[in-house]
């Protein structure tokens, strides 16, 4: 009982985090109907910005110059790169987003290096918070999901009560009838694109210390936040919500439950091989849970494609 | 700019207004038998084994490039996971390779064949739920599928070999005609031969009604549907033939490297390949070629000289993606008409005066990079470093000087002359130099 609600945390804040980063992606998804392939490359920027701020005045102006600063690198992303591709055709902007993550990654091993920097937590939250049956839950978690939940709750209301909101909300279904009256919707794209790429940016901030900063971290995410946001439905905010939380558990409880092929297989009726080693089954008998967690989100994802398009809460269909 | 839509205008050799089959001409052979008489003379012109080992690759990557190709440029279907295709062809290959009793008795050229097979059976599983839909929603399919097999490799390791791969050994096959394949030459002969087998193979599939409503069915699906093709099925075919060409190559390169890791599945590869054929020209069948050959050039040349060649790939990529959606082959056809309309000898000047500056400012950025990089990552005390022949201290203000000079200056020249450069391009393009 104790560790299903020590994992209940982890898988929470696993969630939030990707939350994070796909509440950008499928805001500007549903808006300019591109995929941002690049997604997780503004998280990883967002880390190192943080870094290099953090190395002159500390952690906490990192968390406040970075994802401005990681925002305003996308907003110029989309106003000279993006937005000139948009002629083409969604295939290529989807190429060209893959060649920016690319590039991005190439861009931080040129300034940075290979090797993983000296990103850490800082001093005043490194103490632990609470602890469950003797598993300590530290500070850093707590602010995390504190954080998290913060953006998610600001994001939710400037999206329904605010008139930018709203004009972002008619700008996603009628871009037309917005620009007819008088509003600028190419600057609402960039504006967009900006704040997406800067959310990614706060979650890269507040993720580095924990998951550490390295060239190689956007690709460890990269894939995922895709498969959140088709799960959860191409566009729905709710949706990534509840699939990123989703996801969140699914690969916490896999990992942390040691679930044995061999115990199901047993228990249905089949008679272990012996020598294991030997047998055409062995990889089939010797698999577990934590093995396959990673490659589970995928499996739903496929699943969800192949017999519901639209995604868990999507109107539209991909 | 009335750049020409590179998807509507016919391949080499071709006239546009030809409908239905052409008989085999002189002028539709010519390409191929070159061709193969190059293939044939590249080993007595570069002997060294490490050119015929970059010549070796450079086959692989074109027959995988090419099929690639009849997705992403034929069929409008950008994949994220076609690695994996080659990728299971090849690990079959090797499983057959260590088959002793059956590998003894079969000839070594035959075996891509089960590569291709296998590679086809997987994409007919894939495709049968991945085709219905072009676009976004095929290609976020694509790399599930691809990231849940490169995921899949370190489980089953039955058939994957776990982390370290598997490995064969080509030589116990049944010799053929008395060749053993010890030799790298031999090797090349052999991948020259599936290379021109299946390029050829590839290119009688885009003629082919099939092959003609994949194009279709990429520019616009519903019409496509009204007049009564399944843009579905269509896709799957293509889909399919792609799985088959990717297996080959794969079985090529179980042949030549005779071992296969999870490297050979993952989306890294994937990626690479659709940069490889997205910057030869999607456009045109032998843009994946022109992109195999650069990209591989780049790969084992440049990669010698530069530890950033990746940057540079990176930023190469995105530059054609922005500025030349139809990539290297869209940027030689774009001078068809004018060579047609014997205007080419307009172009030449105003080429020199854009082109030199353009290529001093690249030169001026990428060595300004270089010392840029030195500076940050070289060994401590080590300042030392050579460009272009010139050793000199990285530490110094004055090389970076100048190469930042150098760039700027010829961004500056190559900018101020590149409308007259387009200026003279669509004089070229116009009959009787746009004085009609």
């Amino acid at each position: 009982m104790d560790l299903i609600l020590v994992n209940l945390i982890d898988g929470l804040v696993t969630g939030l985090l990707l939350f994070m980063l796909s509440a950008g992606l499928t805001l500007i998804f549903s808006m300019m109907g591109v995929l941002n392939f690049a997604h997780a490359s503004f998280y990883m920027l967002g880390a190192y910005f943080a870094y290099q701020v953090s190395v002159y005045l500390g952690f906490w102006m990192g968390l406040l110059i970075a994802p401005p600063a990681v925002g305003l690198v996308g907003a110029m992303i989309e106003r000279y790169g993006l937005r000139r591709v948009h002629q083409y055709g969604h295939v290529p902007e989807l190429i060209f987003t893959f060649g920016l993550a690319l590039l991005i990654e190439e861009a931080v091993q040129f300034i940075w290096g290979k090797d993983q920097i000296a990103y850490n937590i800082p001093e005043v939250l490194q103490f632990t918070a609470f602890s469950i049956a003797g598993n300590s839950i530290p500070a850093y978690k707590v602010f995390m999901i504190f954080i998290s939940v913060a953006i998610f709750l600001a994001l939710l209301f400037v999206l329904t009560r605010t008139r930018v909101g709203m004009i972002i909300q008619a700008a996603l279904s009628y871009p037309r009838t917005v620009e007819a009256l008088g509003h600028n919707v190419p600057l609402i794209f960039m504006g967009v694109f900006g704040v997406g790429t800067g959310l990614a940016g706060v979650a890269g901030v507040i993720a580095g210390p924990v998951l550490s900063t390295f060239p190689g971290m956007a690709v460890v995410l990269g894939s995922i936040v895709f498969v959140t946001i088709v799960i959860g439905g191409l566009g729905s905010l709710w949706g990534a919500l509840v699939a990123s939380l989703l996801i969140g558990w699914i690969t916490t409880f896999a990992k942390s439950y040691n679930l044995r092929m061999e115990d199901l297989l047993t228990g249905i009726g089949f008679s272990r091989p012996e020598p294991i080693w030997d047998s055409a089954w062995a990889d089939l008998w010797t698999l577990t849970s934590p093995q396959i967690a990673d490659i589970l989100p995928y499996l739903l994802m496929i699943l969800i494609l192949a017999f519901r398009p639209y995604g868990l809460f999507g109107k539209r269909d991909v | 700019m009335t750049e020409p839509d590179q998807k509507h205008t016919p391949p080499p050799a071709r006239t546009p207004v030809r409908a239905r089959p052409a008989p085999v001409t002189l002028a539709n052979a010519l390409p191929w038998i070159l061709g193969g008489l190059f293939l044939l003379a590249m080993p007595f012109i570069f002997q060294s084994n490490s050119a015929i080992t970059i010549m070796n690759q450079m086959a692989i990557t074109i027959i995988f490039a090419l099929s690639y190709n009849m997705l992403l440029g034929q069929g409008g279907m950008l994949s994220f996971g076609h690695a994996v295709y080659m990728g299971v062809g090849g690990f079959l290959c090797v499983h057959i390779m260590n088959w002793g009793d059956v590998f003894a008795l079969m000839p070594l050229p035959v075996l891509p064949v089960f590569g291709g097979v296998f590679g086809m059976g997987l994409a007919l599983i894939v495709g049968s739920f991945s085709t219905r839909k072009a676009g976004t929603i095929f290609a976020m399919i694509s790399l599930g599928v691809g990231e849940l097999i490169a995921a899949c490799s370190v489980i089953i390791v039955a058939f994957f070999g776990g982390e370290e791969g598997i490995s064969g050994d080509r030589t116990y096959g049944l010799p053929f005609f008395g060749v053993e394949f010890l030799h790298q030459i031999e090797v090349y002969y052999l991948t020259a031969f599936w290379l021109m087998l299946s390029a050829l193979l590839m290119f009688l599939f885009s003629r082919t009604p099939i092959g003609r409503m994949a194009n279709a069915v990429r520019d616009n699906p519903e019409r496509a549907e009204f007049l009564g093709y399944s843009a579905r099925w269509v896709r799957f075919y293509s889909f399919v033939a792609a799985g088959f060409f990717a297996g080959i190559a794969g079985g090529l390169f179980a042949i030549n490297y005779e071992i296969l890791t999870e490297e050979n599945l993952n989306l890294a590869t994937s990626g690479q390949i659709l940069l490889v054929t997205f910057l030869g020209g999607v456009g045109f069948f032998f843009g994946p070629i022109l992109g195999a050959i650069l990209f591989t050039l780049l790969q084992t040349v440049l990669s010698l000289q530069t530890e950033i060649w990746q940057l540079y790939v990176g930023v190469l990529f995105l530059a054609t993606v922005m500025y030349f959606p139809g990539g290297l082959a869209g940027v030689l056809m774009m001078h068809a008409l004018p060579l047609r309309l014997g205007q080419a000898g307009l172009l030449v000047g105003p080429y020199i005066r854009t082109l030199v500056p353009a290529v001093v400012c690249a030169l001026g950025a990428a060595s300004a990079m270089e010392i840029l990089f030195h500076l940050r990552h070289a060994a401590l005390g080590e300042s030392e470093m050579t460009l272009f022949w010139i050793t000199f201290d990285s530490h110094a203000p004055l090389p970076l000087a100048i190469a930042a000079v150098a760039a700027v200056a010829g961004f500056w020249l190559a900018r101020r002359s590149a409308p007259a450069m387009a200026e003279a391009w669509h004089k070229a393009s116009t009959p009787h130099g746009g004085a009609a």
